[in-house]
């Protein structure tokens, strides 16, 4: 919306040179223009182009915007291939800081409005609530406030959680698609990085996110953790206690082999995601078979999930 | 009912002693060839699929195309082989990568590095009333996109969508989540056609559909 603002309905080509022109060097600028450019609406762009004289015929425009098109997406994807993975490792830091700031001054905020008004709620609803009245007096206006920074905090968290739902497939696409892209924006942030997290043995995934639980295993005070920060996974967090090391191991080998194949090659694997949906299978269709032993708690749970990874 | 006709361009060729489907141009992620014919593993493809299916894409060569997820090219690579110019759009960038590398022999492939859910960002270059979007993006609100994209289309044109049911979501049964899709995507469309594309690709719907 700045100086772009004239080209709006304008093509890629806008300011390009015209046809038959040599070594005009104005490359760079329709790289850019089909990188960053904007329009509301598509139009007959081979013709637009032709009449304008940036090409003499169809067959001309398509030439050249093979060309540009080739040379503006190597371009971007060098530039993007760089970036994305710390991107996500920021925006889910920036996240969790955004969520747990909000809560806090979501208290503050809740016991503050509680002693000036009778009906305030406690948590963020509560201060979206006192946000939205009209203020009397400085110390009201104060408390107002509070809550409407409150309230812009959490729907930060929000349009956070919203790009990393975004931007997670794109860096990530198998760990992605097994973790769901919160998990996988942060397994990547505990591990610094997606090439780091796909070098990293599938045993210190699992753990990823419970070292003070293994530090005090490796000094003898505890026994190993199962699991870390992949307990959100419903494939570890429902499936019955006494099967859940079994679970996280499994996922976490699947995740690292999912975390290399993104970083290695990005391609979508599906192999990898069927393999892990059987193996859950197994798992947890041990219920049925030692239903003797074990008590019949979560079964029912369980089952719905085990039939899925069947076809 | 016999099968529609494949596009100009598109042949059941025998390559390594089976029939199989097939295009003609430069190999790209090291499939069989034969006399300069690539094969077009419907396993791969949900387009090969839809074609393998006898789906009636309403697609007989040369057309425009646009071609929505194009990944790393496998099928958007056999489109351009037999359509005329053909925009490839993916998001992600590693995909791309490869994208670019198919694109650069075909002539009248474009590659795009865009967000199909964001088509003001390539509006400036993608042409109006193509005659074929072809959709295969595994994320969340597949129909929307669709519905997003309808712009693009001629109004006698084809939208040829693959809709993947876990991408939009893994616990619900798919038949309930293909029946939201097609609710969302008829408010922008005509749905002329459906099938499950499982005997290629597991829980994936195969739609063939009109702009309203």
């Amino acid at each position: 919306m700045t100086d772009t603002d004239d080209n709006a309905d304008a093509g890629w080509f806008a300011g390009g040179s015209s046809a038959g022109s040599e070594a005009t060097g104005d490359d760079p600028a329709l790289r850019a223009r089909i990188a960053g450019g904007e329009a509301d609406a598509p139009r007959d762009w081979p013709g637009l182009a032709v009449e304008s004289g940036f090409a003499d015929s169809r067959d001309g425009y398509y030439d050249r915007l093979h060309e540009a098109s080739v040379a503006a997406t190597r371009e971007a994807v060098r530039e993007r291939e760089r970036a994305d993975d710390k991107q996500l490792v920021h925006a889910v830091r920036a996240m969790d800081d955004c969520e747990r700031t909000a809560n806090e001054l979501a208290e503050r905020a809740a016991e503050w409005a509680g002693s000036l008004f009778d009906d305030a709620e406690p948590g963020i609803e509560g201060a979206r609530a006192v946000a939205e009245r009209e203020p009397e007096g400085e110390l009201e206006r104060r408390a107002v406030s509070l809550a409407a920074r409150v309230a812009d905090l959490a729907a930060e968290r929000d349009a956070l959680a919203e790009t990393i739902d975004r931007i997670a497939p794109a860096v990530a696409p198998n760990l992605a698609e097994m973790a769901g892209p919160e998990l996988a924006a942060r397994l990547i942030a505990l591990a610094g990085g997606l090439e780091s997290l796909a070098k990293k043995p599938s045993g210190t995934v699992q753990v990823l996110g419970a070292e003070d639980a293994l530090f005090a295993h490796l000094s003898g005070r505890a026994p190993s953790p199962k699991h870390g920060i992949i307990y959100t996974h419903e494939y570890v967090r429902n499936t019955r206690p006494e099967d859940r090391g079994s679970a996280s191991r499994a996922l976490a080998g699947k995740l690292t082999l999912a975390a290399r194949v993104d970083h290695y090659s990005g391609e979508r694997r599906e192999t990898l995601h069927e393999e892990l949906r059987e193996r859950m299978a197994t798992i947890r269709a041990r219920v049925e078979e030692g239903s003797g032993d074990g008590g019949g708690d979560g079964a029912g749970d369980d089952t719905v999930a085990a039939t899925e990874g069947d076809e | 009912m016999s099968a529609p006709d494949l596009p100009a361009g598109v042949e059941r060729r025998e390559i390594d002693g089976e029939t199989r489907l097939a295009t003609r141009g430069p190999p790209v992620y090291g499939e069989p060839t034969a006399d300069g014919w690539r094969a077009w593993d419907p396993g791969r493809s949900k387009l090969g699929g839809m074609f393998e299916l006898g789906f009636e894409t309403g697609l007989s060569g040369d057309e425009t195309v646009l071609y929505l997820g194009a990944a790393s090219g496998t099928t958007v690579s056999h489109v351009a082989d037999f359509a005329g110019p053909t925009y490839a759009v993916e998001f992600a960038p590693r995909p791309a990568r490869d994208l670019v590398e198919a694109a650069e022999p075909r002539d009248r492939l474009f590659p795009l590095l865009k967000d199909a859910r964001t088509p003001t960002r390539y509006a400036h270059v993608v042409e109006s009333d193509v005659d074929a979007i072809v959709q295969d993006v595994a994320t969340r609100g597949q129909a929307e996109v669709a519905v997003r994209n309808a712009r693009f289309l001629a109004d006698d044109g084809r939208l040829l969508l693959a809709i993947k049911a876990r991408s939009e979501d893994v616990t619900a049964e798919p038949e309930t989540v293909f029946e939201g899709a097609l609710d969302r995507l008829r408010e922008g469309y005509e749905v002329l056609e459906t099938q499950r594309l499982d005997r290629f690709h597991e829980d994936h719907l195969g739609v063939v559909a009109t702009p309203r």
